[in-house]
This record gives structure tokens, sequence and C-alpha cells, in this order.
């Protein structure tokens, strides 16, 4: 089976947000990941063929993106994808993203395309379902647990309260959440050696218009002052939480 | 033209989400000069559906279809298109949970229609419709614009509230038609715990961090939350040492919830845990470490022994109980 992960490039989780005029997202002095749910799509992919070879022929990183994303597509290589893809693009939203994947995958034959739940940039969650209807595949979202068994797959989807057990035709687009994986793959010394000489190909998207516009960021209004409570008085917090914010 | 908004069910009964979903479709039906439509896909009786139009419904439509029961992203979507067309619905709006976030992507491609997730309020102009999300996790907000004439939005849990709206109870069933293309995924077992309050409903929730040091001490945090009829949750290091399950994470990589009070025991408050509970309207902190970041997002906070203060929280809380 080939898989193909589809990464996103964004800031560090402890990133401090700024803007510029309000306008758009400064980069200035960012640290870039990879998007931590695509992490975790990659690191299982890897786990299932660690641990069985004969079921995976290949992994493959797609992004889209600029040049600058391609440290983050590297460091994919180096935790253990063969071989990357960048589409040239500075897409201006998901429909954009989901639009130059598809354009890319038509013309190839994944059996598997696994997408994070969401980006920890702008919180689409909107990809991997957009790029499974371009592309007419089944799609099952929120995936917990992902294998392979003598060429089936074994999904398990997370709902409110429990689980479900999943089965799907081939190819599919596997929207996956955290529990897929434990924790995500660092990659070791020989990684980022043999990272260097795995392929990256650069290729040059396809013409599309997005269907929305980010007009205006905005950060949070400033909390007031957290109001402390003498640890031998604790009825005084219950009082409070009763008479004055009435949350109880 | 109408609004419509998918609701959803649990065992028959409708969630908390979906009453919040039926407000705010109200109020942007209001802004729209126009009706609501909801639609309901699966088994519910007419009681739980006549609740919908309490809180501003003017059509209820119902689809049972025996491919439906569970749920199918793919089949799903072209329901929910041929219910768009027939009912020319300009917005179609969903609850932003698991369901929400598998269909309204697929439908956004299918229905050639701008879609905006998580959203937080009803639109600020309908022309251009303009609308307000959160993007980095809650640490920021973005003004978007919708370009096509088919919107469709995911509001987030709790960003609204409820507000009745009483309406005629008006209930239509609908015939889908589906092809064994679409039906190329299949639930095989559905595993739920139940009797459980779910996190995403709980307008109270109670959490746990490592502060509490080992699952031994859970029993405050289960019976204070019995006592305030709330919901359980964690921090993420606590479900992937197995102390909770993973349903209980809550934060960036895990559950993102906006309860009314949301009660942090023994937890740090790092960037990523705030992530997903920052919206909460209250947040309590109790933690040792009168330096620990959660007190920055706390609007009242105990720097103390968590151990020591829960069970004195609990004897408190049963005293107003035992008032009120
Ligand atoms: C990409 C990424 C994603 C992440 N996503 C999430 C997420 O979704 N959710 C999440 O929670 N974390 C997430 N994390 C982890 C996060 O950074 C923190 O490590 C985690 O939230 C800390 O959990 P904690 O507060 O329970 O533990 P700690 O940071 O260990 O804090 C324990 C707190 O308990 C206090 N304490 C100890 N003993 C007592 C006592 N007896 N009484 C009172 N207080 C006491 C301490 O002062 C301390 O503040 C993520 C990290 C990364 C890198």
């Amino acid at each position: 089976m080939k898989i193909l992960v589809c990464i996103n490039n964004v800031p560090d989780t402890t990133t401090k947000i700024k803007f510029v005029n309000n306008t758009a997202f400064d980069s200035n002095g960012v640290q870039w990941i990879i998007n931590p749910w695509d992490e975790l799509a990659l690191t299982r992919a890897i786990e299932i063929k660690e641990a069985q070879p004969s079921e995976i022929e290949n992994i493959t990183v797609i992004n889209v993106g600029l040049a600058e994303a391609e440290a983050t597509i590297r460091k994919a290589l180096a935790i253990g994808a063969d071989n990357g893809i960048r589409i040239n693009y500075d897409a201006k939203d998901s429909f954009a993203v989901a639009y130059q994947l598809a354009e890319y995958i038509k013309k190839e034959n994944y059996d598997i395309i696994l997408c994070g739940i969401e980006s920890s940039d702008y919180n689409g969650a909107n990809v991997g379902g957009m790029l499974s209807e371009i592309l007419e595949f089944p799609s099952v979202s929120s995936i917990s647990h992902l294998d392979i068994k003598e060429g089936k797959l074994i999904l398990k989807r997370e709902i409110d309260g429990g689980q479900e057990t999943l089965s799907t035709q081939l190819p599919f687009v596997g929207i996956v959440q955290k529990g897929i994986t434990k924790e995500p793959k660092i990659p070791s010394m020989r990684g980022i050696m043999t990272a260097r000489t795995k392929q990256l190909l650069v290729i040059e998207a396809a013409s599309c218009e997005s269907l929305t516009d980010f007009i205006e960021f905005e950060l949070p209004k400033p909390k007031a002052a957290c109001k402390k409570i003498d640890p031998e008085n604790v009825r005084e917090l219950v009082q409070l939480l009763h008479n004055e914010a009435k949350v109880i | 033209m109408s609004v419509l908004i998918y609701t959803e069910n649990w065992d028959g009964k409708f969630k908390k989400l979906s009453f919040e979903l039926v407000s705010y479709a109200k109020e942007v039906a209001k802004k729209l000069n126009t009706t609501v439509t909801a639609l309901s896909i699966g088994n519910v009786e007419e009681t739980e559906l006549k609740k919908l139009s309490i809180y501003g419904a003017n059509k209820i439509i119902t689809v049972t279809n025996a491919n439906l029961s569970g749920l199918n992203n793919q089949a799903y979507t072209s329901v929910i298109a041929e219910i768009t067309v027939k009912e020319n619905a300009s917005v179609i709006a969903f609850a932003h949970n698991n369901t929400g976030k598998a269909i309204a992507p697929r439908l956004s491609v299918k229905l050639k229609a701008g879609l905006v997730t998580a959203v937080v309020a009803t639109p600020i102009t309908t022309e251009p419709f303009v609308i307000a999300k959160k993007v980095f996790t809650s640490k920021a907000y973005a003004k978007v614009s919708i370009k096509s004439s088919i919107k469709i939005l995911t509001l987030l849990q709790n960003a609204y509230g409820l507000n009745e709206s009483p309406e005629a109870f008006n209930l239509e069933t609908f015939e889908p038609i589906l092809n064994e293309s679409m039906l190329k995924t299949t639930v095989l077992d559905v595993n739920k715990i139940s009797g459980k309050i779910l996190l995403t409903d709980a307008d109270i929730v109670v959490s746990g961090g490592r502060g509490m040091k080992g699952p031994e001490n859970w029993g405050p945090i289960e019976e204070l939350a019995s006592l305030l009829g709330a919901g359980t949750a964690c921090s993420r290091p606590v479900s992937d040492e197995g102390w909770r399950s993973h349903d209980e994470h809550t934060g960036q990589t895990g559950k993102i919830i906006a309860p009314t009070l949301y009660i942090a025991c023994g937890i740090s408050g790092a960037i990523q845990h705030l992530g997903g509970v920052s919206s909460s309207k209250c947040i309590v902190a109790i933690n040792k470490d009168p330096d620990a970041p959660i007190f920055e997002a706390a609007d009242y906070g105990i720097v103390g022994d968590v151990l020591k203060v829960l069970p004195d929280m609990i004897t408190a809380v049963k005293e107003l109980k035992a008032l009120s």
C-alpha cells in the first residue's frame, strides 16, 4: 500500500501570536513545526511500516506551501517518510490547499491519504474532508486508531462518550486525532542524515480560486486579574461562585 | 431562502449543542429576513423533535434511512446537499464537533460554498457576509468573509448559548436518494460509555492535572463533579499516563470545551492546555505554585494543596446545596 501524509507547516504551539496591521500573521522570529496532528498521523504510518514492512510500499509527505516550509518537510523525512513533495503555492484558505492536493493525488495512486484533524494555526478542520469530496473518496474523521491486517484497514473513530470501529473501501482519506499513537516520533541522528539524501520534489500549483477571505485579526481582550482566596477559607470561594459569578 | 441546521441526537435525544444551534440560527435568520429549517437524521420521537421549535425552528425535516444509521460522511453530505437545494438554503450551520468537522468540509466542496469553521458569533455583516472565528487555538480571532452565495458555518460550542423563540411545530419527512457508491464506509461496532455527563455538554467541568499525584486521588474530583452535576476532565499528561481515559483530555490536542465553570485542580496552565479551556466563562484554579500560569487565565484562585482544598470545597458545596 502507498500512504500519503499531508503535513502543514505551523508556528510552534508556544508562539506568542502577533499580527502585522491586524491583517496578517507576524512570522517574525517564529519557530515552525509540523502541525501536531499531522505529526501523529505520520508517526502512526511509520509505526505500521516498521512493524509490517510487507504491507506498506511507501510513505510520502506532501505540503502546500512556499520554500520556507522545506525545513518542516525535511523533518518529516528525518522522522521516517520516504520522500517529500511541496506544491509551490501560497494558499489563502483551506479550499485552496485541498484543491492543490487533489490535483496532485488524481494523477497518482495512493491507497491511504492521511490528514490531521485540524491545523493549530487557522483551526480550520477542513482540508481532509474537502479533499475527500473533491476526489469522491470515502473519508473517516476523528480517527484514534489505525492498523492494517492482511491488506485491510482497521479503524476506530472517537464519538462523544465512546468509540466506533469502522471498515472502509480504499482509496480513502483518514482524518486523525490524538490517540492514534502515543507520542510523535523524534528523528534519530541517522534519520536526520538520510533525510538529506531523500527526494523532495517541488511541483508547480494549478490555478484555483478561494471561497473565503481572511480580512482582519484580533487578539482577545486582556482578562481581569485573578481573585485569590485564602486556602483556609474555601467556603468563601464557593460563596463567590454562587453569589458573584453566579455559576453554581 | 432559509437557514438550514444539522441537529444531532444521542440515542434519540438532542444534545444541548443542537438547541444552541437552533437559537443561533434563529438570530442569523432574523438578520437575513428568513426562516430556520432543522434537519434531524435518525429515530427521534415527536415530543423530542418538538423541542427544536421552542428554540425557533420553523420547519423540522426528519430523515430515517437504514443506510444512515451510522455516520457515513459521504452519504450524509449527499443528503444534506439534497435538502439544501430543496429548501433553497443560503446558510447551513453545524456544531463544531466531530460530526460537524466530518461533514461540513465535504458539503462545502459539493455545494461550492465557502466554509468558516469554529465561528464564535452571528455574522458581523451579511452583505458582504463577514463572520468571526477563533484562530491559533483561541489565542486570536479572525474576521472572515465568505464570497460564495451559499455559506457554511460550524459554531463553536457554548459560544452563543440557549435562547427560546417558540414557533409552530411543523414536521416533514424526507426520503433521500442514496446509491451504493456513497456507502463505502461501514460502522462495525459502537462502544459507548453511558450514564456519564458528556464533557462537551457539561455546564460545569472539574478537571485534574499532574498535581493530583495519581489516579488514586481522583475520588474528590468525582465527588465534587457529581455534587455540581459536572463533567470530569484532565490535562494531557494525566491521560497519557493512563490515570484517566483519553476522552477526558482537554486542551489544544484534546477536547476544546467552553463550560460556564471550569475548575482546574493541580493543572499548571500550559498554553496548550489553556487553548482548550480558555473560552470557559469562569475559571477557578487550585494550585500550590503561586506563579503557575493557570492563575493568569483564572477568575478565582486558591494557592494551596489541592488534596486539602478539594475536601473543604466539597463540604462547602454541600452546605450551599443544603441551604438552597
Ligand atoms: C504540541 C503539544 C500539544 C499539547 N497539547 C496539550 C493539551 O491538549 N492539553 C494539555 O493539557 N496539555 C497539552 N500539552 C502539554 C502541556 O504543554 C503541559 O505539559 C501539560 O498541560 C501539563 O499538564 P499538568 O498541568 O497536568 O502538569 P504539570 O505541568 O506538571 O503541572 C502540575 C501542576 O500541579 C501543581 N501541583 C502539584 N502538586 C500540587 C498540589 N499538591 N496541590 C496543588 N497543586 C499542585 C504544580 O504546581 C503544577 O502547576 C501539549 C504539549 C505540546 C508540546
